[in-house]
């Protein structure tokens, strides 16, 4: 059995979408695009897919990942994977897109065991660019940001600050301001409702997206599934803008419910 | 959108949608589900009328559903309306609201809905501009207590009668939505088209004492509409694919429509005669077409008895063993109960049979006479033991409780057959079990019980409380029941007036919505309103009428002669069964014969495997159904 990794975009309306609304289209997209995948043996077969990590419910993205255990034993050449996925591409609904296909090993870790970090796009209202940079330097100036919470019946201490690897103002929006910010995800994922709300009040978001999935390959820092033919090691904000402007394109049927559709210029 | 639960609800997206081109010359229908998304989306006739509205060069159609509480509150608080979720519009900018109406606990819904729209909620409140209220589905047999807040009602099916709709509100809005009162005369004229503004009813205390049209367009009896082939019908085509969950997540395959096995308590059975089977090969194209299309690896086969199609052992054959499909499940909603239906569900489900459904609705023989639903023991044990001998371990039994002339022995009944089937089971299984499902019966409109009083709130919680104790005795045997309060507020609606409108209003406006899910259901905020009103459960849900009375839906009809359904109700009280007419000589109920259009059935034998009354006699004991062209 062959397994593939495939990278997609999750953009507009279908960010509404839960992650297992999204792996229930997964499933039929594959039996409608005629993709035979390996099924799981026993009472009730399942196919055999694998996703990492959740997106929230609202956020879009530009890196999920899904790996997929195919039927056939040969290996996938690049123009297998490209046949692929523009099966997939015209099968997908609106909003779904699949960016890029590579074969997977299945010795690797799982996504969700070796994905590090998270790059998040936030799209902030009614806050202007000063202030903004006031917040990011608070942030980022603290020693710890501690916050307790119950888990299972017991209350957790946990330092925010360590999972907050990054952040930079990027520009002023119509509504406020656009900030990138690279989120730890070992051991617990720091989500972006979380982060936003490290002040009092919370910052408000218009739109989040996922920019980036890093996973460490030796000391270098790599994407699971680079979008571009060579590696991507740590991206500067140059790099995601370009990447963002270049490799992340609608399909001309983008499901747009607003203006500012990432990538579209 | 963060501020609601399941915002999936509202962004439609689905595979399947369309977002058609408006234009000043098309009529826009916006089809409304006045229930939650995930209740609404999978509704056949709603999806059904999506797409040959779209088809017609002169409408468009798009979709809307009641959104849930929070939803509604954001709305409210944004100034922002009900809008459709194709295209986002606002729902005021439609020349049509057409709600589907399946059942009477959403009429709160609709006034939600209409009120969120921005559109007054009473009919002789909208002004020119504002769209028309027309509602079907089968609460439309008697649409009196919501005669104040429709315009029209259509009764029956919708496939043809929708076209002739549109010329109406492509003239009027080409006329630029002037004369209300003349499209509504226009509207009065289609046949299957019922105006409640074009009637004027008195009455005489409780009673109504008549019905009288007061424009020329309106005829004295409103018939409704049939269509007479199924086969020139084969939608939907592009059956709706959501992309979040809703329930019946599968495809839907409607193989035949009607049904006249003659159960004298379902109203479904009654105003949907006469029996239209779609065409094998139709079917089994659509099944292949969908399955590929939707890249579902479900398909549920729809009607209101589906083993009871002609050609139900070679479709499930084919569509099982057709390789294009690939890995497919094929699902038999209603389901008949007999050994027959046993051997084609276990060529269904191979792999895992874990839980198996029948409704045998009553515990007794007597009881099943009296309701016609004549299911022998020897069919249903028959069906158990066969069940429980390949495999399957849980059983799901239906009954209805507060039937006509139902003593507490009959009741008890229910328990008794129960703890029969778990007997059964042990001979087989370690550890049996079996469910017993108890819904409070309802008098429906054009059923023979229509004339029945239904039980009291007290009284079907008594019976209820019986049942309910007598299954604690035996452990195997768990038992479910819907809230008896429920089940008279959905009476009252059912056989309901136009005095009613005023109670719906209150009860609304008091923030009962939802009231079909438990959580919001409240019985208080109807007590009270029908006692602000001068009214009572006593006189419009318990109170037996005679047979003189007219009922407040006389002046429409589903086809059915009166004179049969009295005949019928006779008969129930006399336990005498009744035939089914697909296989026995005609009785004349009149829907056949009043429409001049027939049964349409690939066989004129009765299906194999049990009495149940097809006039055949029942086969008892022998079981094992050998499926044509099915190898195990």
């Amino acid at each position: 059995m062959t397994r593939i990794r495939v990278r997609f975009s999750k953009l507009g309306k279908i960010r509404f979408t839960s992650h297992r609304d999204v792996a229930r289209i997964w499933e039929r997209t594959l039996r409608k695009a005629r993709i035979e995948v390996a099924y799981s043996e026993g009472f009730s077969p399942r196919p055999k897919l694998s996703f990492g990590l959740a997106l929230s419910n609202g956020h879009e993205s530009l890196a999920e990942y899904l790996e997929i255990e195919l039927v056939t034993d040969e290996e996938l050449t690049a123009e297998g994977a490209l046949k692929i996925k523009e099966q997939l591409n015209i099968t997908l609904p609106v909003g779904l897109e699949v960016q890029a296909i590579a074969a997977a090993s299945r010795k690797d870790e799982s996504l969700q065991q070796s994905v590090r970090s998270c790059t998040w796009r936030f799209d902030i209202d009614d806050l202007d660019i000063s202030s903004a940079q006031d917040w990011v330097d608070s942030v980022l100036g603290a020693e710890e940001i501690v916050v307790e919470r119950e888990r299972k019946g017991k209350v957790v201490v946990e330092d925010l600050r360590q999972q907050i690897l990054f952040i930079q103002v990027v520009e002023a929006t119509d509504h406020g301001v656009r900030l990138l910010a690279e989120l730890g995800t070992q051991p617990r994922a720091l989500r972006p409702s979380e982060f936003l709300a490290v002040s009092d009040p919370p910052l408000k978001a218009r739109y989040v997206c996922r920019m980036n999935q890093w996973m460490l390959q030796g000391d270098e820092r790599v994407e699971p599934l680079s979008v571009n033919a060579g590696p991507a090691p740590f991206a500067t904000l140059a790099d995601v803008t370009r990447r963002e402007s270049t490799n992340v394109r609608t399909n001309g049927r983008a499901c747009s419910d607003r203006p500012n559709q990432p990538g579209v210029n | 959108m963060d501020q609601v639960q399941k915002p999936a609800r509202y962004i439609g997206c689905e595979d399947g949608a369309v977002t058609p081109k408006h234009r000043p010359d098309k009529a826009a229908w916006l089809l409304i589900y006045p229930d939650t998304y995930e209740v609404g989306l999978p509704n056949q006739g709603l999806q059904i009328l999506y797409e040959i509205l779209n088809e017609r060069p002169d409408a468009v159609a798009e979709r809307s559903y009641a959104p849930w509480t929070d939803m509604a509150g954001v709305l409210r608080n944004n100034r922002l309306p009900l809008f459709s979720v194709d295209t986002h519009r606002p729902a005021a900018d439609f020349d049509v609201l057409a709600f589907n109406l399946s059942a009477e606990l959403v009429y709160t819904n609709l006034l939600e809905c209409l009120d969120l729209a921005g559109v007054p909620i009473r009919s002789a409140d909208r002004r020119p501009e504002d769209p028309l209220v027309i509602v079907g589905g089968h609460c439309t047999y008697n649409p009196e207590p919501i005669a104040d807040f429709i315009d029209a009602a259509v009764l029956g099916d919708g496939e043809e009668v929708v076209s002739e709709i549109t010329e109406v509100v492509t003239g009027w809005k080409a006329s630029g939505r002037t004369s209300r009162e003349g499209a509504l005369r226009a509207l009065a004229g289609i046949e299957g088209v019922y105006v409640p503004a074009a009637y004027t009813v008195s009455y005489d205390g409780q009673v109504i004492s008549g019905v009288e049209p007061c424009w020329p367009e309106a005829p004295e009896v409103v018939e409704k509409r049939t269509v007479a082939d199924l086969a020139d019908w084969p939608y939907p085509k592009n059956q709706l694919v959501p992309l979040t969950e809703v329930v019946h997540d599968r495809l839907n395959v409607e193989v035949f429509r009607g049904c006249t096995r003659g159960c004298r308590f379902c109203q479904a059975g009654m105003i949907t005669r006469p029996v239209r089977e779609r065409p094998a090969d139709q079917v089994r194209t659509m099944i292949t077409n969908g399955l590929q299309r939707t890249g579902y690896d479900e398909v549920a086969l729809t009607s209101l008895s589906t083993a009871d199609f002609s050609g139900i052992e070679e479709v499930v054959a084919a569509t099982v063993n057709d390789a294009d499909c690939g890995q497919v499940s094929v699902s038999l909603p209603s389901l008949r109960v007999d050994a027959f239906t046993v051997g084609i569900a276990a060529e269904l489900q191979r792999a895992r049979r874990t839980g198996l459904t029948f409704a045998p609705e009553a515990g007794s023989w007597r009881m099943r006479q009296v309701i016609n639903k004549l299911i022998s023991e020897d069919d249903l044990y028959s069906a158990v033991e066969s069940a429980y001998s390949q495999g399957w371990r849980r059983m799901k039994l239906y009954f209805l409780t507060g039937l006509p002339t139902e003593t507490d022995e009959d009741t008890l009944a229910i328990m008794e057959m129960a703890r029969k089937c778990v007997e059964m089971g042990k001979t087989h299984q370690r550890s049996p079990s079996v469910t017993v499902s108890i819904g409070g019966f309802v008098p429906k409109p054009f059923t023979p019980f229509q004339w029945f009083g239904q039980n009291t709130e007290e009284e079907l919680r008594r019976k209820i409380y019986l049942l309910r104790d007598d299954a604690k005795k035996s452990h195997n045997v768990q038992m479910k029941w819907h809230d008896s309060r429920a089940t008279v507020v959905e009476g009252l609606m059912s056989r309901g007036d136009r005095r009613l409108g005023p109670v719906i209003e209150d009860v609304w406006r008091a923030g009962g919505v939802f009231q079909e899910w438990s959580e919001h259901f409240d019985v208080s905020l109807w007590t009270e309103a029908l006692e602000r009103h001068g009214l009572s459960f006593e006189g419009y849900v318990y109170r037996h009428r005679t047979e003189d009375e007219i009922m407040p839906w006389d002046h429409l009809s589903a086809g059915l002669h009166k004179d049969f359904l009295w005949q019928e109700w006779r008969d129930a009280l006399n336990e005498v069964g009744l035939e089914d007419c697909r296989w026995t000589p005609c009785y004349d109920c009149g829907a056949c014969t009043g429409y001049g259009i027939e049964h349409v059935v690939a066989s004129a034998v009765p299906p194999a495997g049990g009495s149940q009354g097809t006039g055949q006699p029942s086969n008892g004991g022998a079981v094992p159904v050998q499926l044509s062209g099915l190898k195990s």
